[in-house]
């Protein structure tokens, strides 16, 4: 079948709830260029004021790990347990720590 | 692009542990995971047969917006049917997740290889109808949906919490349309009362068919697919709508209709499963003009998305 020159590009839409929040992933659509991507997204993901800003992006655009294979990828950081606070004893008559 | 399609030295049987033990946690399974092929065959064809579902279900309400009876119902009913749209898209982009894409999914259920809910082959015969799709047929979708909120594919799960955030205002609506008519003349009752009486049933089969003829429910349900039975859905869906019926003022058309003290719940009657099967075949009252319409508004749209391309693909010449 055909479909890959016969349909639109896939967009991945990132929408940001408000003011002082990160933007965030919420789905994807079809469109023919970037400006068509933005309106598509506003009225598929933002018809209930979802959003204050879209950020869209070509989905082939995208470099992406794979979530599910912790090793090697995140391995790093699983090891590091002095990168948390709780590693370090603090006696408990110290205060405000 | 991934960094590694597999994890390096996993053979077959290890990843189908990784995935059973990521379902055993109910956690989410996500896009790039590696899963069953028929855990990712049974969502596709549940998530293109409920976008189709969406898609199709314009059409019963669509067929009143010329004529609602007033601004604000209008408004309303634009605002209802567009919304549908957009539960549409959420799910193809779902199952888009799943690498099909939706042009081949538009293409399956065009050459009628894939389903959609047979609730909405059934006509639109009266406002009051307007207003029973959006109590009873949203009920139940709400039903349905709430739970699948939780279901095991994570796309899956988040397009149903966006859906189940806008069902609310769709049954609202439709009841409050209802209660409004039977508070009007007598004529006006009589019309929400047969509109219920057409559409009761219907709404029952919208769960599927009794637990003992559904042959996939287990699978579905052991890979967290599914949350519950079709026979468990149905029964809450009936014990929410007899106190909402009561309140409005109508008769559920069904004489096995109580309350059973013992279970807790209410007994019913079965609706006609003949009925339903000829439905999923293709023969329900209105499979033939749902279908032609598709089909219809497909072909016609074309030319606006071959434009669309070629305007684009001038932008980028005049842009280089
Ligand atoms: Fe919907
Ligand atoms: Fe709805």
């Amino acid at each position: 079948m055909s479909t890959v020159e016969k349909e639109w590009p896939l967009y991945e839409v990132f929408v940001r709830g408000k003011r002082g929040l990160n933007h965030v992933h919420v789905g994807s659509l079809h469109a023919a260029d970037d400006r068509m991507a933005l309106l598509h997204a506003r009225d598929v993901y933002t018809r209930r004021n979802e959003g204050v800003s879209i950020w869209v992006v070509r989905a082939d655009a995208i470099a992406a790990s794979s979530p599910d294979e912790k090793d090697p990828m995140f391995a790093p950081s699983g090891d590091k347990v002095y990168r948390h606070p709780t590693f370090y004893d603090i006696p408990d008559n110290v205060p405000h720590m | 692009m991934t960094l590694t399609e597999t994890a390096p030295g996993a053979s077959e049987a290890d990843l189908e542990r990784q995935f059973e033990a990521t379902i055993a946690r109910h956690d989410r399974i996500e896009p790039r995971d590696w899963m069953p092929e028929g855990y990712r065959r049974t969502l596709v064809r549940q998530i293109a047969q409920h976008a189709h579902s969406e898609i199709i279900g314009m059409q019963p309400e669509g067929n009143w917006i010329t004529r609602a009876p007033s601004l604000r119902r209008k408004a309303i009913l634009l605002a209802k049917v567009q919304d549908e749209a957009g539960h549409g898209l959420y799910l193809y982009s779902a199952a888009e997740t799943l690498g099909v894409s939706r042009l081949e999914l538009t293409e399956l259920l065009l050459a009628g290889r894939q389903k959609y809910s047979s609730i909405f082959n059934y006509p639109t015969l009266s406002y009051a109808d307007v207003g029973t799709i959006g109590w009873l047929v949203d009920g139940a979708a709400i039903c349905n949906q709430v739970p699948l909120c939780r279901t095991s594919y994570g796309p899956y799960g988040r397009a149903m919490i966006r859906v189940c955030k806008e069902e609310s205002f769709h049954q609202r609506q439709g009841y409050e349309l209802l209660a409004t008519m039977m508070r009007g003349t007598d004529e006006q009752r009589a019309m929400v009362q047969e509109s219920v009486n057409r559409f009761w049933w219907p709404a029952l089969m919208m769960f599927g068919p009794p637990d003992a003829d559904s042959p996939n429910t287990a699978q579905s349900m052991a890979w967290g697919i599914k949350r519950n039975t079709n026979d468990e859905l149905r029964q809450k869906f009936v014990d929410m709508s007899v106190p909402q019926a009561e309140a409005l003022g109508v008769t559920l058309p069904d004489p096995e209709l109580r309350w059973n003290e013992e279970r807790g719940h209410h007994d019913f009657g079965q609706p006609d499963w003949e009925e339903f099967m000829e439905g999923v075949k293709g023969n329900g009252p209105c499979n033939a003009q749902r279908m032609a319409h598709r089909r219809r508004a497909h072909e016609e749209g074309a030319w606006v998305r071959e434009a669309a391309t070629a305007y684009a693909a001038k932008q980028r010449g005049a842009a280089s």
